[in-house]
């Protein structure tokens, strides 16, 4: 991987994004990679879009608002539109077509579509498109080693919802192979 | 062995707090600062400590002068608009030699404002958080890891000259995750409460924590009294980072938030082989003006970053006295400005 | 020989600089004795406000906070939550209680914070030269009121203690004077047990006193005394609002 990669994770609040920047930033932790996870806050949290900022690098973080991703994660169409003209050239998106029906114009970058939604939902894991989006990343990235990415995985599902862990991992096997 | 732990900024400034020492924390809701009292609510008890949420911003201000005028470590925290409802009790504690520390994650103002992060408040931090002729001591962290490391540095230092402290932070890092580590024990250095308001156990004389001097000329001996203080405060307290700035033709200068925008556009333009620096300055007041003083001989030109209108220019310029010529750009109404339009700014200066 | 009358050892020995015939002398000397009776004068921290009993601090023996207009009640939150074993009282006038300190007033004593208030109510602000008070009488000629408090534009009075009675953290809220020595010796018996409150860990323990202020009001002390009884008391009556020791609960 390049020496930083910035990632952009959008989509409506409840869709996990801001969990799915918390289980890649742990995985980071514990490579003693430098990153930083920065959400969005403020009324879009109640019903409306949600983004977060990931940076995972192997210097010290500049800003870690991400304006221009190397990586956009788009799980819904209002984030896609809005995002996808900020990506860097030679970037990645990765949409779920299952809720997003429109498609990227751009032919500067690489574009997965993953019927993340759907795949959850055939595979009783509902609501874990966003792991499912996750593991396609991993397929495509190898941003951290996939002990890592199980270890980040671990450590963001509290000791309550420990049988979500198990889901969770199926999910992302599900997307590695998208 | 203590380990890095990924933690909210203003998470990170309450574990601090508790490491510090601190067992008083009053507090009032508001966004971008919530988490900070949430942690604190849940930690709190656990250390025999107390959480309060109090009525309002100006009550829990007024609770950290009786705590911290009965001579524990306390701390209240909010965001711009709770600031200036606490800018009464500030003006208070300074006048009254009390040591405590005061939280600010701002956000865009005036008024209601915004919810974004901002650095619009600090002209307020640093020239007039209240009425009258005083100062506080003013640290702008850049990271979580300073986020933590300056709690018990502001609390000590607050301490040690017997006056506020504020960390001025922002939305950005009170809301962004990043790997922090604390220490085995934080070390604390706790000043002199012989003169607090704790009860005299009939061993002493009472003591009296007040701020008023009715006859002019006795308020004007404790005023300058305590600026003569705060003269031995700039003597020792400034505290700067200066990064790539010895061969630089232009220093940015930025504080914060700001700053790590500022970093990245410096890296930027070194990759594009411009002689680009940072200085950042840790302490806003005492202003770090020795130490930018030192770069006036080198640099050519300065250009300030600010998420506000051109607050601390005025301190820039100030301090450079004309000797170099000192631009702005600035963001403001809660908006990060880019790495990319610094750079810009950076490319159209040299 | 005997000695039949002394200075209580909590109260300082400066002269006062009260105006002749207020009443803040004696209700100063009242707390100085619940103290000393109670011998809590080394654990007491006591909390100036802002009006003409801000000098208590002065008069005090015990450790004394001067704290911002109408904030006196949330510094004494902030000095008893760090100091559980202290005794810790405010002494409050009444714009400083009752108006720009409403807030502060009604959370501490919701919160039942364990403290004992002193409120001083006498109709008028008097450092500032006689304006209306949140509790100045329908109308009355004040500073700010010069043809008479007229409810219409300045609204009404307020009562304090009936408010605060209704509040489940309110252990104690009784409203005394002191114009006669009858009942100076109820007022004296109200605060000590408002300080014995404390003491016990009962909760928030309010004592008004409603007192004179000559001065403001354009009278002679004797004439404050009787515009006292004719004017305040009937707006005011005396008695005890809220009692968490009394058998059957409260008044």
């Amino acid at each position: 991987m390049a020496d930083t990669m910035n990632v952009l994770l959008a989509g409506f609040g409840g869709q996990g994004i801001l969990f799915t920047g918390k289980v890649m930033v742990y995985g980071a932790l514990t490579e003693g990679k430098e990153l930083s996870w920065l959400p969005s806050y403020g009324p879009e949290m109640r019903g409306g879009t949600c983004n977060c900022s990931v940076v995972i690098s192997d210097e010290a973080i500049g800003s870690p608002l991400v304006t221009n991703p190397d990586v956009l994660i788009a799980m819904n169409r209002p984030s896609l539109e809005k995002f996808m003209g900020s990506v860097v050239p030679g970037g990645t998106i990765l949409v779920d077509s299952s809720t997003v029906d429109i498609k990227v114009e751009r032919t500067d970058v690489t574009v997965y579509y993953v019927p993340a939604t759907n795949l959850a939902d055939k595979n009783g894991l509902k609501g874990l498109a966003n792991i499912i989006l996750l593991g396609k990343l991993f397929k495509e990235k190898q941003f951290i080693s996939r002990e890592s990415l199980d270890k980040g995985l671990a450590k963001c599902i509290p000791a309550k919802k420990a049988e979500m862990l198990e889901f969770n991992k199926k999910a992302l096997e599900i997307g590695m192979e998208q | 062995m203590s380990e890095k732990v990924l933690m909210k900024g203003n998470e990170a400034l309450g574990e601090a707090a508790i490491q510090a020492g601190c067992r008083h924390f009053f507090g009032y809701p508001i966004t971008p600062q919530t988490e900070l009292s949430a942690y604190l609510s849940k930690k709190m008890p656990k250390v025999g400590g107390t959480f309060l949420q109090a009525e309002s911003e100006i009550a829990a201000i007024n609770m950290v002068l009786g705590a911290a005028g009965s001579g524990v470590r306390a701390m209240t925290s909010s965001s711009s608009p709770g600031i200036s409802l606490k800018s009464e009790g500030v003006s208070y504690i300074a006048g009254s030699d009390v040591p405590a520390v005061i939280i600010n994650v701002q956000r865009g103002g005036p008024g209601l404002g915004s919810i974004q992060p901002s650095q619009a408040d600090y002209w307020q931090a640093t020239k007039a958080l209240g009425h009258g002729d005083f100062q506080l001591l003013v640290f702008a962290p850049s990271t979580v890891q300073e986020m933590a490391d300056f709690v018990a540095l502001a609390f000590d230092t607050a301490e040690k000259y017997r006056m506020p402290a504020m960390i001025l932070s922002d939305g950005m890092l009170g809301q962004m995750m990043e790997p922090v580590v604390f220490p085995d024990a934080t070390e604390v250095h706790e000043g002199d409460k012989s003169w607090a308001a704790s009860g005299h156990r009939n061993k002493r004389k009472h003591n009296v924590v007040n701020s008023l001097y009715i006859e002019a000329k006795d308020l004007e001996e404790k005023v300058k009294e305590r600026y003569e203080r705060y003269e031995i405060v700039k003597a020792n307290e400034q505290r700067s980072e200066s990064y790539l700035c010895d061969d630089a033709d232009i220093i940015i200068v930025a504080f914060g938030a700001s700053s790590r925008v500022s970093r990245s556009a410096v890296n930027a333009a070194r990759a594009k082989g411009i002689k680009a620096g940072l200085f950042r300055p840790i302490t806003l007041w005492p202003y770090p003006v020795d130490a930018l003083d030192k770069t006036v001989a080198t640099a050519k030109k300065y250009l300030v970053v600010e998420m506000n209108m051109g607050q601390m220019v005025d301190d820039v310029k100030l301090a450079v006295n004309g000797r170099k010529p000192v631009e702005f750009f600035g963001r403001t109404g809660g908006i990060i400005p880019t790495p990319a339009e610094v750079l810009a700014q950076i490319e159209a200066l040299v | 020989m005997a000695v039949v009358f002394e200075k209580p050892h909590a109260l300082a020995d400066i002269p006062f600089h009260y105006c002749p015939g207020c009443t803040h002398g004696i209700v100063h000397r009242l707390v100085a004795e619940a103290i000393d009776e109670l011998g809590v004068e080394g654990n007491a921290v006591g909390i100036a406000s802002v009006g003409c009993s801000v000098f208590s601090y002065n008069y005090f023996n015990c450790d004394m906070i001067q704290a911002p207009h109408g904030r006196a009640q949330a510094v004494a939150t902030g000095v008893k939550r760090a100091h559980p074993e202290n005794i810790v009282f405010t002494y409050q006038g009444d714009g400083d209680l009752a108006a720009i300190g409403t807030c502060e007033t009604v959370h501490a004593a919701t919160r039942g914070e364990n403290i004992t208030v002193i409120f001083i109510n006498n109709a008028i602000y008097g450092m500032t030269g006689g304006q209306m008070a949140p509790t100045s009488l329908p109308g009355q000629i004040t500073q700010t009121t010069p043809y008479g408090r007229d409810v219409k534009t300045a609204g009404y009075p307020i009562r304090m203690c009936e408010m605060l009675s209704t509040l489940d953290g309110v252990a104690l809220a009784q409203r005394v004077t002191v114009d006669n020595v009858k009942h100076v010796n109820e007022a004296k018996k109200a605060i000590k047990k408002a300080f014995q409150n404390q003491i016990d860990g009962l909760g928030y323990s309010i004592i008004e006193v409603v007192s004179t202020c000559p001065t403001n009001w354009g009278l002679s002390p004797k004439a404050a005394v009787e515009w006292l009884e004719n004017n305040m008391l009937p707006y005011y009556p005396l008695g005890v609002y809220k009692d968490k020791t009394a058998e059957g609960g409260t008044k």
